[in-house]
């Protein structure tokens, strides 16, 4: 069997690539959907808008879904405290995220601006708000949040949904709109042509720069909050029980684990390089792949900068220190952890497989000409 | 109401919705593969056809039940949270499996199902329907191997240091027994809708002298597959009633009324007035023999009534406080060899301490009253899981009869022969939904007062949220789904009417009644 504290980073890990997977696929989907009113100004510029992710989406959105259930699965308190702590907040997230599918499926099947502007809107909402909550949300976590855990590790939470959006919430939560924003009219530059093209990725490349601005400036910001840190703790395979350990509250300590491991400092690199790298390709129109291949590095660079800034938190508590979770206090068993390994090492790779396979028979621009001999069928 | 009324009615009411999309995804999905085979190895065209018209009404159900699925997935956390702590590290597994192995399926090729028809070869759409259907099946299992979990907490074991349950047998998690038959069960239902569906909107063109090939045809493919589901249900549903005599045997005599333990072979009850003061059941008319062969495939073995079960119910709380004790003490006197082996002993009624909880927060103060209270909250709600149990069972059958009198009609190419059948075809669309519906309450209801049956009551599970936010989430939810259902049936009657549209739409005069 593999060692605890091995499969404890692993996971750890594997949430950083879920949470990248659900902003690099279901993000694009998202941004695009952000970007729709502003790139589609007739009725069927909208629909071709619509239709690069039309085919796509459900699957993107099984990214989110798995995340979901792999929170779940491999780190139950983190699952219990953020959802259920954030409950209002999730609510909103939830609402949005409902509108997205019968936004799509149902848009197009009936005439009328009416009813399709409804429809255009429930699609903007269904990409913005998922996307700041997100944002919000990661702002949230990198402050502390306020819960406690009873004896029985029973949660109790004392935010409000307010309080959530906090200044430095607020600005995590541009960054993560500003990031997929980027990243949709980074894909909306592969899928059409034309005019929506143009405009994809100049509003793209404006988000890009925006992005990269908050978020320096995010680093800065996070440089002076309080973090937290571990005074004592049962070991790296200790049973999970958050409440084994001490931890104290101080300033500048989301900085602490770049002075010991300098090396952590290719995140926000990563995050700010690609981000220009993808801003300049959208502005001089040129290399649509690389330039969504960069966008998608970026997403990747800025999460990583939150996750690593964070290590070893994964929720620290601003009520109580204490309660805080952490990778080596708030997993599942050893056994869980390892029997998600195996199914995740058999069934990812053939995942990502029939994905490339239906991406590539879904290849190539969608064009006004397609929509309209798959009128009935087409969104 | 409080928090946890709120969020069981929450969690009710979006379950039950989300309910009537997944039968219709399960069956539609299968009979849309079945109607591409036929395309593919006849060539006909008229099948194709077929499959992009109730592809069609099979995409609308289908975004409605990827939309109301995702609430169920957040629910755990958001409202739950105790549970997901509890329990998370068996329940969460089966969940994050099914997203990896089913959902992604599904969800991937339901996108190219609707547009790669020009961009694939015949036999690779047929592939991608059959993946579709297949990812819808395998979500089901393994929601339901997460849900027989509940039922049948096998394979897992209390852990002191981290206050949860954890995994100890996989294997057993995943072939529990009560999974297996839930999972035939529950998907023979689907099965069972999506040719009812079929058949009920195929009868509509019949009547109105419309789509002749394609509703015949529809009809004879819809008869046959919803023959055979409507027996599988049947049968699998005896095979479930065994099953739980044997893990659940509360809700098996709450299903029956039978207060008492009867003789061997223990009769059925066929109707009857339930009456939960008195602990009797009134006006039963009984048919000899019926439930001790179901229950115990046997002649000589007994099923135990409610009363006895309750007795059981008392030594389990009495055991479960030895437990509570000792963990207790093991707070201060960790790893005390004696305490640790009292524990282990009796860790397995650790559940039944915690009913006390509802009467006094610290449960080893009650008083004897109060765990006789506790031991007769163990039976669930007697009378409406009763007649909900006859309903279910009587539309079983009614399914059977009306299949087979169809399917006997289509194998003699008669299908149009009665117009009165038609009819009842028509108007018995809505009846799987309601078996289905009616039977999630009996397999939930039932389980009541636990989350995780003697483990862990449901009163314990939810989060500590505000009565005030569930109110919201509640309202939301109730506002919101009402919107889309709207929707959504306007834009299916709106589908079916207009008819697959390469075929001639006649004007919509329909024929004068006969």
């Amino acid at each position: 069997m593999i060692d605890y504290e091995i499969l404890r980073l692993l996971w750890w890990a594997v949430l950083g690539i879920l949470l990248v997977g659900i902003a690099v696929m279901d993000g694009f989907d998202m941004g695009a959907a952000i970007l729709l009113p502003l790139v589609g100004r007739s009725d069927m510029e909208r629909r071709i808008v619509i239709n690069t992710v039309g085919p796509v989406w459900e699957g993107n959105q099984v990214w989110l879904i798995l995340g979901g259930g792999a929170i779940f699965a491999a780190w139950p308190p983190l699952y219990a405290v953020a959802f259920s702590g954030f409950y209002l907040a999730m609510l909103l997230l939830l609402c949005a995220l409902i509108l997205r599918p019968v936004g799509f499926k149902f848009r197009s099947k009936l005439e009328g601006t009416r009813w399709r502007g409804i429809w255009d809107t429930a699609l903007f909402l269904g990409g913005l708000v998922p996307a700041l909550v997100f944002g919000v949300a990661f702002g949230n976590v990198l402050q502390g949040v306020p819960f406690r855990l009873d004896e029985t590790l029973r949660l109790s939470y004392a935010g409000t949904l307010l309080g959530l959006f906090n200044p430095f919430a607020l600005l995590c939560g541009l960054v993560s709109v500003a990031m997929i924003t980027m990243h949709g009219g980074a894909y909306l530059a592969c899928k059409t042509e034309g005019q929506i093209r143009d405009r994809a990725q100049r509003l793209g490349s404006v988000a890009g720069l925006v992005m990269v601005v908050l978020f320096i400036l995010g680093g800065i910001w996070a440089a002076k909050i309080d973090g937290y840190v571990v005074t004592q703790f049962g070991g790296v395979d200790a049973p999970s029980n958050p409440l084994t350990k001490e931890v104290a509250r101080q300033a500048g300590a989301l900085m602490l684990n770049y002075g010991s491991h300098p090396w952590i400092m290719l995140a926000p690199i990563l995050g700010i390089a690609a981000g220009l790298v993808a801003v300049a390709l959208m502005r001089a129109r040129r290399g649509r792949g690389l330039a969504f291949i960069a966008s998608a590095l970026a997403i990747a660079g800025v999460i990583a900068t939150a996750g690593v800034s964070l290590f070893p938190f994964l929720l620290p508590s601003s009520l109580d220190p204490k309660s805080s979770l952490t990778v080596w206090d708030a997993s599942s068993s050893v056994t869980t952890l390892a029997i998600m390994t195996a199914v995740t090492v058999i069934f990812l790779p053939i995942v990502v497989i029939y994905t490339a396979w239906v991406y590539r028979v879904l290849r190539g621009p969608v064009t006004a000409e397609q929509i309209e001999r798959d009128s009935h069928t087409a969104y | 109401m409080d928090v946890v009324a709120l969020s069981r009615l929450q969690f009710g009411l979006t379950a039950m919705y989300h309910f009537l999309f997944v039968p219709l995804t399960l069956g539609l999905s299968v009979i849309l593969a079945i109607m591409e085979s036929i395309y593919v190895t006849t060539g006909r065209t008229i099948w194709r056809d077929m499959v992009k018209f109730w592809g069609l009404l099979f995409g609308i159900n289908f975004a409605m039940g990827v939309a109301t699925g995702i609430t169920m997935e957040f629910q755990f956390g958001t409202n739950w949270a105790y549970y997901s702590h509890y329990v998370g590290d068996i329940f969460g597994a089966p969940l994050a499996i099914e997203g990896l192995m089913a959902f992604f399926l599904e969800a991937t090729f339901v996108g190219l199902f609707f547009f790669g028809w020009e961009r694939l070869t015949r036999v690779q759409h047929l592939a991608v329907t059959a993946f579709m259907a297949l990812g819808t099946n395998l979500s089901a299992l393994w929601i339901l191997i997460a849900n027989g979990w509940m039922q049948y907490p096998v394979g897992a074991r209390f852990n002191l240091d981290t206050m949860r349950m954890e995994v100890s047998d996989f294997a057993a998690v995943l072939f529990n027994p009560v999974a297996q038959d839930k999972f035939v069960h529950t998907v023979s239902a689907g099965y069972v809708t999506g040719a009812m569906f079929v058949l009920s909107v195929s009868a509509y063109y019949l009547l109105r002298g419309r789509n002749r090939p394609l509703a015949l045809r529809s009809m004879t493919v819809a008869a046959s597959f919803g023959l055979a589901s409507a027996l599988s249900v049947v049968v699998l549903g005896d095979e479930s009633g065994y099953t739980a005599s044997a893990n659940q045997k509360m809700k098996i005599a709450a299903i029956e009324a039978m207060w008492q333990t009867e003789p061997a072979p223990a009769p059925f009850t066929l109707v009857g007035l339930p009456d939960t003061e008195a602990r009797e059941t009134k006006y039963a008319i009984k048919i000899p023999w019926v439930l001790g062969l179901v229950a115990t495939r046997s002649i000589d073995k007994p099923v135990a009534g409610i009363e006895e079960l309750v007795g059981d119910a008392r030594k389990r709380i009495a055991s479960g406080l030895v437990a509570y004790r000792a963990m207790e003490e093991l707070r201060t006197r960790r790893g005390d060899p004696v305490l640790t082996a009292t524990f282990d002993a009796h860790v397995g009624d650790l559940g039944y301490a915690l009913l006390l909880k509802r009467y006094m927060p610290t449960v080893t103060d009650a008083t004897p009253a109060q765990i006789e209270a506790a031991a007769w909250d163990t039976v669930p709600a007697v009378l409406p899981l009763f007649w909900s149990f006859r309903f279910m069972v009587a539309l079983g059958f009614y399914f059977i009869a009306l299949f087979a009198a169809m399917f006997y009609l289509a194998s003699s190419r008669r299908l149009e022969r009665w117009r009165w059948l038609l009819w009842v075809c028509l108007w018995s669309l809505p009846l799987p939904w309601l078996a289905a519906e009616v039977g999630w309450y009996v397999a939930e209801g039932g389980r009541q007062p636990w989350t995780i049956d003697g483990v862990l009551p449901t009163f314990l599970s939810a989060s500590s949220v505000s009565a005030a936010d569930v109110w919201t989430s509640l309202a939301a939810f109730v506002v919101f789904y009402s919107a889309l259902a709207v929707v959504e049936i306007y834009l299916m009657v709106r589908t079916i009417r207009r008819g697959p549209e390469d075929q001639p739409v006649p004007a919509l005069s329909p024929r004068p009644a006969e």
